[in-house]
This record gives C-alpha cells, structure tokens and sequence, in this order.
C-alpha cells in the first residue's frame, strides 16, 4: 500500500459527515439511572443503628454518631451512620447488609463544597429530601442479611402428649453454626439481657465451631445457662436487628446447643475452669437456691467468700425446678448445675426453710452479709365463689407436685385461668395427664403475656384457648366436688388512654363448662413471714416487693441484699440472675470496700 | 566520533497510556537503543490488602485493579471463591456474566481505538469510539448501578438480575455498534496514516512470543490462535458460537489491530447469543452473612480471557473469613515490562506509546 494510496486518504474524509450531531458524552444533563449508586440516604426512623454498615465498610468510611433528637430505645443504639464521602468508594455493600432496609443509595451524584469536613454528613439529616430519588436499595430478597431461621426440631404434637420428654430437640452441630451465622454482632440484644450476656461473643464462637470457647464466655456472668437456653424469655431476641425485616437469631436455642456440650458437673467444672480466688475471711448466707440466689453463691465462691446457701425444698433452682414442667426443662438440666456449683465450693443446705427450720436472726448474726432471693411461692387467689372447691387448686401447686414427681388427679376435663406462660404450663401438663384442657383468659390471644411458641405449642397439643372469657364462679356438687366452670364472654373496649383494650363483660353471655378441674394461674407474690418485725421495719417494700439500690440490690439495712422476682417486676430468670450478679459486686464493696 | 546516547523520560504521568508508570529511554538520535521500565507509581497494594478483608469486602477491591475493563477480575476473584468453597452458580448468572464480560471487551476495545490512534496523532477517532463507549456504560450504569467499577459480579452469581427491557437496550447498543464499526474501519483502517504508522512496527518473534508468556491480541496477532474462551472454556462460552482470529502477517501493531478489529465483531455476535440463550431463573446463589462467611481450606486457580489477553487468580483459603492469599496475574506484566523492553530497541521515539497501546499495557495490573 503506497502512500498515495487515494482511498486511504479519502476514506478519513467520510468522517465529515458527523458534523453537526449531537454530542452524547455529557451525562450530567441527564438523571441517573434507577439502580445508580450514588450518594447516601438513610430513613432515621427506620434505622436501628446497628451499626452493621459501619462494619462491612472496609473503607472505613461510615462511622456511628448520636444526632440530636433521635434518643436510644430497646432495639434502637440511638446512633446513626454518617458517611465520609471522601472514602466511600460507592460498591454499596452497605446496603447490602443494613437489616432493615433503611439505608440506600440515590440518583443524586454532584455534591461540591470547598469545606473539606463536610464531606462527613449523615445521610437522611443532611438530604433530608432525598428519599424520592433512591436507587440502589436492597428488599428482603437481595439483602445478605440472612432472614430465615433454620427451623428447631420438635417432637410431633400427638406424641408428646404421651409422656414428659423434652418436646425441643435442639440444634445440631450443623444447624447451630448455621444459625449462628445469621447474627450480624450489633449488640443491641446485649444491651436488652437484663444480665448484658456476651451474646454476640459466644454467637461468634459458635459459628466458628468453637463451643467449649462460647461455654466459656457464657458463664462469664451466667452460672445457669442451660435453664436460660431452654426457658429463657429471650427479650434479647426481640430486638435482634435481623427481627425488622425477618426471623430474629434463635439466641435462645444457640445457648441451649452450646451449653447442652458440656453433659455433667465434671465436665463444666473442666471446660470453664474458673479461676477461684483465694478465701477473703467473708461469709454470705444467701436465702433461696433459685436463678438469683444460686448466681450470687457462685460468683461468691469464685472470689473467695464463704457461701451458705439455705433452701426450704430438697432440689436447687428455684421456681425453674419446681415450676417448670420438665417437658421444657428436664431434671438433669438443672441438676448438673447446681452440682457445678457445689464443685466450686458454694454449700447448699436442701430442705432447710428459713423461719421453721432455721431462724432469720441465726442467719442475719452468724453472717456478714445475707442475700435474700425467695421469689414469689404465695399464689393469688382468684377471688371468686367455689374457689375452695375440691378440685380447685392454683397451678404453682400443681406444677410442685408433679415435678417434684407426685400425681394429681386431674379427672376428664379441666379449665385453666390465666395467660401467662405457668397458665400455659399448667395446661399442657393437665394434658399430659390425659386430659382434654381449656384455657380461659380475659383478653385476646394475641394479648397473651405468654411465650407464642408456648401458646402454639399448646394448641398443638389440642389445648383449647377461649379467649376473651371473665372467670365467674367454680360450681360444686353435693360433695363439694368441682363440676363446673362458669364464665362470662367480654368484649374488648379500646382504653382511652392508649393502653391495650380492656375486657368488658357482655351481659347475659355466662356459659358454664362441665371440668372435673379448675387450676387458677393468675400470679403470685412473695411470703415474708420469716421476717422478725424489726427487720421487716428496717427495709423498704414497695407492692409487695424489696426496694433496693439498683446497681448494688442492697436494701436499707446496708448487711441485706436482695434479688429476684422479690425485687424486679419482671419476673423471670434472666432478671432474677442479672440481680444475683448485680448483688456480687454490691455485697463485695460492702465487705471489701 | 564517540556515540552518543541521550536519556528520555517517558512517564510516569500517563505516558500515552492509561495509568502510571514510567519508560527510561536510551536514544540516539531518534532511534531507541535501551528501554527500561519503571514501576511504583501506582502499587496500591490489592493483595496486601485482601489478606485483611473479609471474602465479600475484597470483591468490592478486585475491579480497580483494572479501569478500562474491571469485570474480569471480579469474575476472576467470584469464580475462585466459588471453586474453593463448591457454590453453585445459577445458569442464568453465567450468562448474565458472559455478558458484561463481552460488553466491558467491547469498552475496553472502544478505549484502546482511541489510545492506538490517539498516540499516532489521530484525535477524531479517539472522540468517536469514546463516545460510543459512553452508550455501554450507560448500559453500565443502568445493569450495575455503577458506570466504571461495575462491582456486579460476586461470589455466588450477580447482584441484581437485569431491569426491565434491558436486553432490548443491549441489542439495539449492539445494532449501532456495527454499524459504527465500519465506520471505525474507514477512519482508521482504511486511513493511510494509521496503515503507515502500524504496519511493520514493534513487531513480536511469534517464537520468542510463547516463550515471553505473551497473552491476548499480542499472542493471536503472532498467528497464533490461543484464546482461554476456547481453550479452557469458562461460565458458558463452551456453548456460544464465536471464532478466533487467525492473523496472516508480521504480527507488529497492524496484525494486533486487526485482531481487535475482529473480536470486537465477535463480542457482538456473543451477546446477542447471550440475550437469546438466557434462561429464566434465579441470578444469585446466596453467601451467607458476609460477616461471618468461611470460605474452606483449599486453592483455586482460575483464569478469564481479558481484552488484554489471559488474567488469572491464584486463590488460597486456610478456612478462616478472609482469603489468606490472593495472586493475581495480568498479561500487562508480561506485555508491559519484559516484552516492552525488548520490543522498543529499534524503534522511533515517536513509536513508543503507539507500541505500548498495541500490548494494552495497563500498569495497575503489573502493579497489584
């Protein structure tokens, strides 16, 4: 090809013919498309400030910081993310992995300022306008955030009608470190647990297969985790951030099938091998083996107090032992713990009740401190007509007798009253004595302050729930002899003050249910009458319960302590074990300064 | 007379090339007798770097490694992973991939028309093919979100599936490529200027070109037609119908022009392929909550051919949530520093960035 080649020169000159068209390189005149990954947007008050973006940002770019007038809830850190857009380098892996869906990315792209720190601002307060233009936003379906809850294992409805065996199966190895994949370490379950358990901590283990680390971990500030794991109220569970927008972690179910690892006493006491300081000359006498006073006695003994435990029954654990049908937490459970703790050095006097066996006073001199962790034993009264009944009885009772291996005879049918999880409780034994079960409550199901897995695990037993139903009166025979129930429909009135709708008797709807049984759970309170009047005088109560200082559950007389259902109105284990722990270190400040 | 020998920098500021590195040339007069390249300028460390992001973290580092074409190395980086840890990849994912792969061979190529006739002086070509470049990546911007760093390619699948109407949109970008092309062809191809410049210049021993390790539009340009798309068929090239080059000639710049010439013909006709294959499904198998993402012990090598040739990534898990090592081998290392220097003994001055768009010599890739 030469150089005069005249097609080769022409050919360039084709290229005239462009002149004049429209250029299409400027795209700043142009919107974004719809999936564009521009600048942050965060909607605040979807935001739970679980700080996950913050994490996956391997720039670094996003920080967590308090903005005024958003404030820390249960659920909520109060923090919000705010983005230097100096290093975001826009791959949007932090919306893939927000939870609940809050924050996005918009079509804006042109953001020009000569002051270099405002390139810091905080998506949602800075672009307040712009949640019409987002764009790059992930749903349910594209987030990583995994929603779905590897299921548990449960025995079939009909068959564990048949006996007391543990109707959950737990996880296993597979399944927990699948499950414990899905937790994304925010902590704002750590911040919820009334005892502030390391839960992303041990989580983080499991999901590496760690479990003799996670056990570790968990009996950093838990000495019954395995109660915990099995009858926990899991309100960490609540506010699990995966919870917005999917299944909350099965928390709950994680530390069952870490702490189920570790099968006996001896092999808890090798795997956590606490370190246990050497004796400081204190004595405490604690009053009570349930979760709070059997917490206080063992982190007692691990740092060198000499600790007396006195129990009026003959097992440890409380209302957990004695309360909760072993169903849900078998014997060895509990058991094998209270050994544990035994092992550490921590004496259990069983069958010793403070007030008949034992005097206050004995304990009150021959200690330097005493805890008191009695719980709530008195249940409430229904208050109402044939309440005396034969055949009438208070589930707390009833629950005492079976699990401490007795029988009842329950007959053919039996109504049980109330709606909380010993209702529940009460209900499905009666049906594992064979017979066919009613629940009355006064407001609706989904009012029920029960466990919902206890309540639909209750109704696949064939427990029949009528809600909305006022107790009236237990209706006896000639022999004084339970025959029937009676019980008025309700309807629900919205309250005016905006609290849950309260139940209102419709006229004329009493119905009566033949039962051979009528098993009242409506609560219970504390019974103080060990208590010597001077000391009685000395310490505040409030409704029933001890007034203590929050952090140290010292009560006025600066020698007792106090915890558990006697002190908090929560009325569970995790409290009453929070107030065990809170108790160690008020009671070493007052001995040890 | 005594020989005299003048020293040129050439660099490090974008020297006729996209990215920085530097060419210290020995001239006497106008000819070359000793280049020697230096690198440095760019080392951002994107191994290093991997070692201590968790496994999703380090795909969003992977695609800078490449400006002009990021996506083979996401493709690279997610099929390495996928191998090591035995995830399924859904079907229609792959071909969603092969797709953007071709549509960033097809930009790549658009940008070197304007870099190989940009260095010989012809501007308007440069302005045209970057400019339709920009209908790509607004494709692009419309698939991925993003218009450059597409960062669409993960372990496991894709991000997103396509939007409505996208494929529509490709095929009609594809429409007025080809008929672009011809275009191209009577402003560059047909232009005595290009003709005299590329023909017979920086011309590769095809036997010396194996034993280099040369890749790519280099390596067909010698005649020979290797093609990692062929060879060692990956994502679902092995059930698409698209040809290699078989180059007759002296394999300097024109012969490797001509191949581009070719492939970039061929990556239209692949995508269209792709948009009639492409079933319906799912686009992404799911990894598990990246925070917690193990990868299990073991290595993977994989490889994807680039518009620049062969790019492949040495992969090693030791079963923890981060990649223990991660080696990535672009044909830049080979085609931009060892085969570079010899090459430019001989040649004009005003041939040295000319030759260096020819090889694709991209220094983050020799520089990971």
């Amino acid at each position: 090809m030469s150089f005069f080649d005249l097609k080769g020169l022409l050919s360039p000159l084709t290229g005239l013919q462009q002149f004049g068209r429209k250029p299409h390189t400027l795209t700043y005149t142009k919107e974004a498309a719809d999936r564009y990954r521009g600048l942050h947007f965060n909607k605040l008050d979807q935001c739970i400030g679980c700080g996950n973006c913050s994490t996956i940002c391997m720039n670094e770019a996003i920080d967590m910081i308090h903005i005024e007038g958003i404030e820390g809830k249960n659920g909520d850190s109060g923090l919000r993310p705010r983005v230097d857009n100096g290093r975001c380098c826009w791959c949007a892996l932090c919306v893939e992995v927000c939870p609940t869906g809050s924050l996005n990315l918009t079509k804006d792209y042109i953001y020009v300022t000569d002051d270099a720190d405002s390139f810091l601002w905080t998506p949602g307060k800075n672009n307040p306008d712009a949640e019409e233009k987002i764009s790059f936003h992930s749903d349910v379906d594209t987030s990583l955030s995994m929603y779905q809850r590897v299921p548990m294992r449960e025995m079939d409805g009909t068959e564990r009608v048949s006996s007391f065996a543990e109707v959950v199966l737990g996880y296993n190895d597979e399944e927990a470190r699948a499950e414990a994949q899905r937790c994304i370490s925010c902590s704002l379950c750590t911040e919820v647990c009334p005892d502030h358990m390391h839960i992303p901590e041990y989580i983080n283990a499991i999901a590496r297969g760690e479990n003799e680390e996670a056990i570790r971990i968990i009996y950093d500030n838990n000495p019954l985790p395995e109660m915990c794991g099995k009858v926990c109220t899991r309100r960490c569970e609540d506010v699990c951030a995966i919870a917005v927008r999917g299944e909350p972690v099965a928390i709950r179910w994680l530390k069952r099938y870490a702490t189920e690892q570790a099968k006996t006493a001896d092999m808890i006491k090798e795997i956590v091998n606490p370190k246990i300081e050497a004796p400081n000359g204190k004595k405490v006498g604690i009053i009570g083996a349930g979760p709070s006073g059997l917490t206080a006695g063992y982190y007692l003994a691990l740092r060198g107090f000499d600790v007396t435990i006195y129990e009026a029954k003959s097992h440890g654990g409380g209302m957990t032992f004695y309360g909760i049908p072993k169903y849900r937490l078998p014997y060895e459970s509990i058991n094998k713990q209270v050994e544990y703790m035994q092992k550490i050095g921590v004496k259990i006097n069983f069958n010793t009740r403070v007030g008949k066996d034992i005097q206050f006073e004995e304990i009150y001199n021959k200690y330097d401190a005493v805890f008191i962790g009695i719980g709530f034993e008195k249940p409430w009264k229904l208050g109402m007509i044939g309440e005396d009944l034969n055949g009438s009885m208070q589930a707390v009772k009833f629950l005492e007798i079976i699990n401490e291996g007795g029988s009842v005879d329950v007959g053919k049918h039996v109504v049980v009253v109330g709606g909380g999880n010993v209702a529940i409780d009460a209900a499905r034994v009666a049906r594992r004595l064979g017979a066919d079960v009613d629940i009355v409550y006064r407001r609706r199901v989904q009012d029920m302050p029960a466990d919902w897995e206890e309540i639909e695990g209750a109704e696949d037993e064939g427990v029949n729930i009528i809600p909305q139903g006022i107790p009236i009166e237990v209706i006896g025979d000639e022999n004084g002899k339970v025959k029937a129930f009676r019980y008025a429909k309700a309807e629900m009135i919205p309250d005016p003050k905006g609290g849950r709708p309260r139940p209102q008797q419709i006229e004329g709807s009493e119905t009566d249910i033949a039962c051979d049984t009528v098993i009242a759970a409506i609560g219970q309170e504390a019974d103080y009458s060990f208590f010597p009047e001077d000391v009685k005088n000395k310490i505040k109560f409030e409704r029933g319960r001890f007034v203590v200082n929050q952090k140290t559950k010292q009560t006025d007389d600066p020698k007792i302590f106090a915890g558990g259902d006697a002190v908090n109105r929560t009325a569970d284990a995790i409290s009453a074990i929070a107030d065990g722990f809170n108790a160690v270190k008020g009671i070493e400040k007052y001995l040890l300064g | 007379m005594r020989e005299e020998t003048t020293t040129i920098y050439l660099g490090p500021q974008h020297p006729g090339i996209t990215g920085n590195m530097m060419v210290k040339l020995q001239v006497k007069g106008d000819t070359v007798v000793k280049a020697e390249t230096h690198v440095g300028y760019l080392h951002r460390g994107f191994e290093k770097l991997m070692e201590r992001r968790n496994w999703l973290q380090s795909f969003t580092i992977v695609c800078r490694i490449c400006v002009p074409e990021p996506d083979p190395n996401e493709e690279n980086y997610s099929r390495a992973v996928e191998e090591i840890e035995g995830r399924e990849v859904p079907e229609r994912a792959k071909y969603i991939r092969v797709m953007v792969l071709e549509l960033a061979r097809i930009a790549s190529y658009l940008l070197w028309y304007g870099g190989q006739n940009g260095s010989a002086g012809l501007y308007t070509m440069g302005q045209w093919s970057v400019g339709d470049r920009n209908y790509i990546l607004d494709l692009f911007e419309e698939l991925t979100g993003g218009r450059v760093y597409h960062m669409y390619i993960w372990p496991g699948g894709v991000r997103r599936d396509l939007p409505e109407g996208f494929a529509d949109k490709v095929l009609k970008t594809m429409d007025y490529l080809e008929k672009r092309l011809d275009e191209y062809d009577k402003l560059m191809f047909e232009n005595s200027i290009f003709q005299q410049r590329a023909q017979g210049v920086g011309i590769i021993d095809p036997a010396k070109a194996v034993e280099w390790g040369v890749v790519g539009p280099p390596l067909r340009g010698c005649g020979i037609q290797s093609d990692v798309r062929k060879d060692d068929p990956y994502e679902v090239y092995d059930k698409l119908d698209f040809e290699v080059p078989k180059i007759e000639g002296k394999s300097d710049v024109w012969a490797r022009a001509l191949v581009r010439r070719f492939e970039i013909r061929e990556s239209i006709k692949i995508i269209r392929q792709v948009i009639e294959k492409m079933p319906a499904g799912e686009v992404y198998n799911k990894v598990p909550n990246p925070m917690k993402w193990i990868v299990p012990k073991g290595d993977a090598f994989v490889k994807t051919e680039s518009a620049r040739g062969e790019f492949a990534y040495y992969m090693v898990s030791d079963g923890s949530d981060k990649p223990r090592r991660v080696h990535v081998k672009g044909p830049a290392y080979v085609h931009g520093v060892s085969l570079l220097e010899n090459l430019l003994v001989g040649e004009n001055i005003a041939d040295v960035s000319f030759i260096m768009n020819s090889l694709g010599t991209c220094p983050p890739e020799i520089e990971r």
